[in-house]
């Protein structure tokens, strides 16, 4: 094995564990791994924006190819940093107009063909169809849809009061919102978890003997180390400290 | 003429570049086309030079942290000297990956880093949901009901345990889920084009800041 990949595995196993310590309580394992993400992710973009925007899309094609008219960009690239300057800081507006104008001039047609037409169509096709055959599970299945999403659209519609008939079709409306909520929470925490399965996964591999029992050695270490924070920060006044523990963002 | 240059000037390429690219979408020919592929590249470069405001600003935080010695100013030059270091090992790979130290940091710390990061979010929204998915009312059983659904049909333990769970969730989230997740997508694009044509017709400033 390569010394760069044993290497490699030590480092992201004591990382993950850094990380996962924070499962205890926030503690200066978890702020290094944080803090040493948050600079090694700006340090990534830093080099991302430099080779793939600025090499690869403006000075290649101005030096090379001579597309000066790139320049524009460009410049209006370099007033959105005189945010940075409050006597000046107006020309950013220049920039972030050209952007927000582009931005929604784009969304609008293409939101009413996407969002809007062909939602419609996915709704009422599948009813439209149903004539030629006799009422099945397809075609339940098709009333049900319409009718969730017909009285998902009347809870949002505030324009007239909720009551009678109105009222009735936003509380329906409600429940097909309630079981939105509760898929995309389960998808939510199934997604996390098998984040968890691949961090596992590797601490799990990172164990074998062809990585020097990495993740053993580790989690003994980071053990002994929130111990003896632990011990050492128990006679600490309350001074603020510690941070009160929070999720991370 | 500041005045102009302030505001008009603005809200002017804001209409401009709105009805541009609105009416670009109906006319399908290759010079509409080949215009919206350069802007796009123009959007590209100037939002490099946002991510860069971005990264300044946090650098300016960080600055802030280690010039007035606050509690925790450690981290912060942690924050500096991993940036600086993975721009280092970035310039000298000239940007490639593979077979690169700069592969190598994004594998071995980054990728680890993040997925962690983001695993342990698993463990909190569990525990969030059993103390705020009390089935205290109707809507609350059904979203419940709803959510334990999803997680129990799709794995296979679920399914081996009660076989009818995985058709249900499918079911759930091909019928029940979508119903809703249109008339969400619908209700929101509805917004999204008024907000549009307020921006473009400059009755919605905000994005241009200041009171000016």
């Amino acid at each position: 094995m390569a010394t760069s990949v044993l290497i490699g595995a030590w480092v992201a196993a004591g990382l993950t564990l850094f990380m996962f310590s924070f499962l205890y309580k926030d503690n200066p394992f978890f702020r290094f791994g944080e803090h040493l993400y948050v600079g090694v992710s700006m340090g990534y973009t830093i080099v991302r924006i430099h080779y793939d925007v600025m090499m690869k899309s403006l000075y290649g094609p101005v030096a090379q190819e001579g597309k000066w008219w790139l320049l524009v960009p460009a410049l209006l690239g370099l007033l959105v940093l005189t945010r940075f300057i409050p006597k000046v800081s107006w020309l950013s507006r220049i920039s972030f107009a050209v952007i927000v104008g582009f931005g929604s001039g784009v969304a609008i047609p293409r939101i009413i063909s996407s969002n809007i037409l062909q939602q419609v169509q996915g709704t009422l096709k599948p009813l439209l169809n149903a004539g030629s055959s006799r009422f099945g599970m397809a075609e339940l299945n098709a009333l049900l849809i319409l009718t969730g999403v017909l009285t998902v659209l009347v809870y949002f519609f505030f324009s007239i009061e909720h009551k009678g008939a109105i009222k009735i079709a936003a509380r329906i409306g409600v429940y097909f919102l309630m079981v939105y909520f509760g898929a995309a929470f389960g998808y939510t925490v199934m997604a996390r978890m098998s984040l968890v399965i691949g961090r596992f996964d590797d601490l799990i591999l990172f164990a074998s003997r062809d990585y020097a029992y990495a993740s053993v050695v580790l989690l003994i270490l980071v053990t002994l180390g929130l111990l003896l924070w632990e011990r050492g920060s128990t006679g600490l006044t309350t001074g603020g400290q510690r941070r009160t523990q929070t999720p991370p963002a | 003429m500041t005045l102009f240059l302030r505001r008009t000037l603005p809200l002017l390429l804001t209409f401009l570049f709105g009805v541009a690219f609105a009416v670009q979408y109906y006319i399908p020919h290759p010079v509409s086309e080949g215009a919206l592929t350069e802007i796009s590249i123009w959007l590209r470069i100037i939002l490099g030079f946002a991510m860069i405001l971005g990264i300044a600003s946090l650098c300016q935080v960080h600055y802030a942290k280690i010039r007035t010695r606050v509690a925790g100013w450690g981290y912060s030059l942690v924050v500096y000297f991993s940036m600086l270091i993975t721009v280092a090992v970035g310039l000298w790979a000239r940007g490639q990956e593979t077979g690169t130290g700069l592969g190598w940091i994004y594998t071995y710390t980054l990728l680890a880093l993040q997925g962690t990061m983001f695993s342990i979010l698993g463990f909190f929204v569990a525990s969030a949901a059993f103390r705020a998915f009390r089935a205290r009312s109707k809507e609350a059983t059904v979203l419940l009901v709803a959510a334990i659904l999803m997680m129990f049909g799709r794995v296979p333990l679920g399914e081996y345990l009660v076989p009818a769970a995985g058709p249900l969730a499918g079911w759930l989230l091909n019928v029940l889920n979508l119903a809703a997740r249109r008339g969400i997508i619908i209700g929101i694009s509805l917004g999204g084009i008024a907000t549009s044509i307020k921006i473009i017709f400059g009755i919605e400033r905000s994005y241009l800041g200041g009171r000016e």
